[in-house]
């Protein structure tokens, strides 16, 4: 594992979800393991249907396991009920959506205010401490603007706003930039590794290698299984920084890299779609 | 548990969901506002109504009686003829002899004659023969002349009052006390004038001519078998009761009649009357209350349907809201208030709707509603109306919002 010697603020165990349509058992994930320590900076991976959503959603409390365990912080939510869990979403967690999930009719600023309508206390100052987080994704000069006035990259970037508001513990952002052209999306993982910077932990899923290059670290799934754990050096996803590709020309991918990366390659190659039914 | 900013946009948003959706929610409030519009009004009339006829009753006198024949419920009709039931001056004697409750009492019994002046002849106007008592009875005293004596009735006098409608149609000079006038073919004297009060029952018999003479002078003019009725006055309201019956009591040995017989007559104190109307109006007031209750019903139920509506089209955004912390008890509570603040919206536009019926109503010329007017009780109670038809119609679209599940909330659509 990496980072042992930091305290870890997700720490899951045996993790399962068991989707039932119909007849049949959907099998999302099958015991995962996982821990990320604070301030680290992870990519979750995987080719479509190997539980990456579904283990956010998990990870987020948005959804509960069908088995194992989930301790965020220290305490085991899985056992929560659902206004316990409502609270841990308003102040532990923070969370981005590839498409955004803004209200329509209410400006920037009501939107990144919104967590502090359901706040357990502390909502004096919620302007300040709006405008403030604003000010931190760079949007100070559009508070006013409705989303359907801003551009895609501006929406999410309100977005993230709302999810930082609260200072959570984590910060997740499922596909943050699946709906972004590629310039908006460098200026948005510029944003999160900028509040991973400043302190924030941060988990983001992506497809891209690009995108998982700005993280330490990358955790593949496969089958609703951690496939593989490693910092992004080691990570095939890292031949894009110019760092590693300037390692790698001189001394070639260590061993257990390149089986790794492989694997990845074969399993994309044969499973696509993760053998799970669309 | 939840803060205030909660309820500050909870209210906020119930109110620019409303005017977001304006129509939609007229039509849905439409129920409502029918519903409390026409309860609001019909409350109004009867408030109206009601004080209206106490006013009446008022000026008639609380302590007033009134005894009329009346044949025995299912009796046979040979058994009671007519003529063995009509009252008989000699049995207003008694109650004025006998009966210690009553202060003043007086027969009253209408005759239609011819009446002439001068040149000018009026055809059947009703004279009225009575005893000098029905001055306080009546609550009617002279403006000029003189009333009626225990004389007047005790000599047969040929003396008349008149009422100003009377000295008009005979042409009569404007203080005709000592003129002339021909009843029936015989000569009266004007001894008074009658002031002509405006309170009469429900406005019948306003303003006529009317002529008055002493009872044993109509006595002779009437037929042998002729109506009376009696009107007296208790020495007080509080001993109606049992002044109703003394008078019984001596009506019935007058007449003869054993225990076990029904009685012929009737005795009816006004505070009878007053109580009988109260009962009505209380009852169709709780009438228009079940309406209300029924309309507020139908409202309800579309209530609920637009808030299924809007918690099916707003899946999403609660997932949202979930999503970044709300409870399911904020849930719920932003729905509930949201089929609130609706169904107020629609008792406020009802209530107005109403009080605005309730001036149109005052303005009907001979309604005898100029009374009119929307209570306040009235208003709290719409506006409670309203706001619990909101709770238990709203309750079943906010714990199904309440109730969604997150996830399956966001990925809606
Ligand atoms: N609500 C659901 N009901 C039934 N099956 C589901 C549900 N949600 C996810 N699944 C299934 O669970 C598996 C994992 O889905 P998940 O959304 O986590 O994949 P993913 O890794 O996020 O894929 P993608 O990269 O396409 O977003 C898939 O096979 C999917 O069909
Ligand atoms: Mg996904």
């Amino acid at each position: 594992m990496p980072d042992p010697g930091t305290t870890a603020i997700i720490e899951v165990r045996a993790l399962t979800k068991i989707y039932r349509v119909g007849v049949e058992t959907i099998h999302a994930l099958r015991g995962l393991d996982l821990s990320i320590a604070r301030n680290e900076m992870v990519a979750i991976m995987g080719s479509s249907g190997s539980g990456k959503s579904t283990l956010m959603n998990m990870l987020g409390c948005l959804d509960r396991p069908t088995s194992g365990a989930y301790h965020l912080n220290g305490r085991d939510v899985s056992r929560m009920n659902a206004r316990e869990l409502a609270n841990v979403r308003n102040e532990e967690i923070g969370f981005v959506f590839q498409s955004f999930e803004l209200l329509p009719r209410q400006t920037a600023l009501e939107n990144v205010e919104l967590p502090l309508v359901y706040a357990r206390g502390g909502w004096r100052g919620r302007r300040q401490r709006a405008l403030a987080a604003l000010d931190r994704v760079g949007l100070s000069k559009r508070v006013d603007h409705r989303p359907n006035q801003l551009s895609g990259g501006q929406r999410q970037r309100v977005a993230i706003a709302r999810a930082i508001l609260n200072n959570p513990s984590i910060l997740l952002a499922d596909e943050p930039t699946g709906n972004l052209d590629s310039q908006t999306t460098v200026e948005i993982l510029a944003l999160f590794r900028q509040l991973h910077a400043e302190g924030q932990t941060v988990v983001i899923v992506t497809h891209e290698d690009e995108v998982a290059a700005h993280c330490q670290r990358v955790v593949r799934l496969r089958d609703g299984r951690v496939l593989s754990d490693l910092p992004i050096a080691q990570d095939t996803a890292g031949r894009h920084l110019p760092a590693v590709r300037a390692a790698t020309a001189e001394v070639g991918v260590p061993a257990h890299a390149a089986a790794q990366a492989a694997a990845h390659t074969a399993a994309h190659a044969t499973e696509q779609g993760g053998g799970e039914t669309c | 548990m939840l803060n205030p900013l909660f309820w500050l946009q909870a209210i906020s948003l119930a109110f620019s969901q409303i005017w977001a959706n304006k129509s939609r929610a007229f039509l849905t409030a439409l129920g409502i506002i029918v519903g409390v519009a026409s309860t609001t009004a019909v409350i109004a009339a009867l408030t109206g109504l009601k004080s209206k006829v106490l006013a009446e009753f008022e000026s008639v006198g609380a302590s007033k009686f009134f005894v009329f024949p009346d044949r025995p419920d299912n009796a046979p009709r040979n058994m009671y003829p007519w003529e063995k039931i009509l009252l008989k001056p000699a049995e207003v004697r008694a109650i004025r002899d006998e009966c210690t409750l009553v202060k003043a009492v007086t027969p009253i019994t209408e005759v239609g004659l011819d009446v002439e002046s001068g040149d000018k002849r009026i055809e059947g106007i009703t004279i009225a023969g009575i005893w000098p008592d029905w001055h306080m009875v009546q609550n009617r005293f002279v403006e000029e002349g003189r009333p009626f004596t225990s004389i007047d009735v005790d000599s047969e006098r040929q003396v008349c009052l008149i009422n100003g409608d009377a000295i008009k149609e005979l042409d009569l000079p404007a203080n005709p006390v000592g003129e002339a006038i021909l009843i029936g073919g015989r000569r009266f004297l004007v001894v008074g004038i009658v002031e002509t009060t405006q309170a009469r029952f429900f406005g019948m018999n306003t303003s006529s001519a009317e002529i008055f003479i002493p009872f044993s002078v109509a006595e002779k003019m009437q037929d042998r078998n002729f109506f009376m009725r009696i009107e007296g006055m208790f020495t007080s309201p509080d001993v109606a009761e049992q002044g109703e019956d003394e008078v019984r009591f001596v009506l019935r040995r007058m007449r003869g009649l054993a225990p076990s017989d029904p009685q012929t007559f009737q005795v009816a104190a006004i505070d009878k009357f007053i109580e009988q109307f109260k009962a009505l109006a209380t009852g169709i007031t709780a009438i228009a209350g079940g309406i209300v209750g029924i309309s507020l019903l139908v409202g309800g139920i579309g209530i609920m349907n637009i808030m299924l509506v809007s918690v099916s089209e707003r899946t999403r955004e609660i997932g949202l809201r979930k999503a970044v912390g709300a409870t399911p008890m904020a849930i719920l509570l932003q729905f509930l208030l949201e089929a609130v603040t609706l169904c107020l919206v629609g008792g406020f536009i009802g209530i107005a709707i109403g009080r605005l019926a309730a001036f149109g109503l005052t303005q009907i010329p001979g309604a005898q509603l100029e009374q009119a007017d929307v209570p306040f009780w009235a208003v709290v109670l719409s506006f409670a109306f309203s706001a619990v038809t909101g709770i238990v119609f709203g309750m079943f679209p906010a714990i199904k919002a309440a109730r969604l599940d997150p996830i399956e909330a966001l990925r809606h659509e």
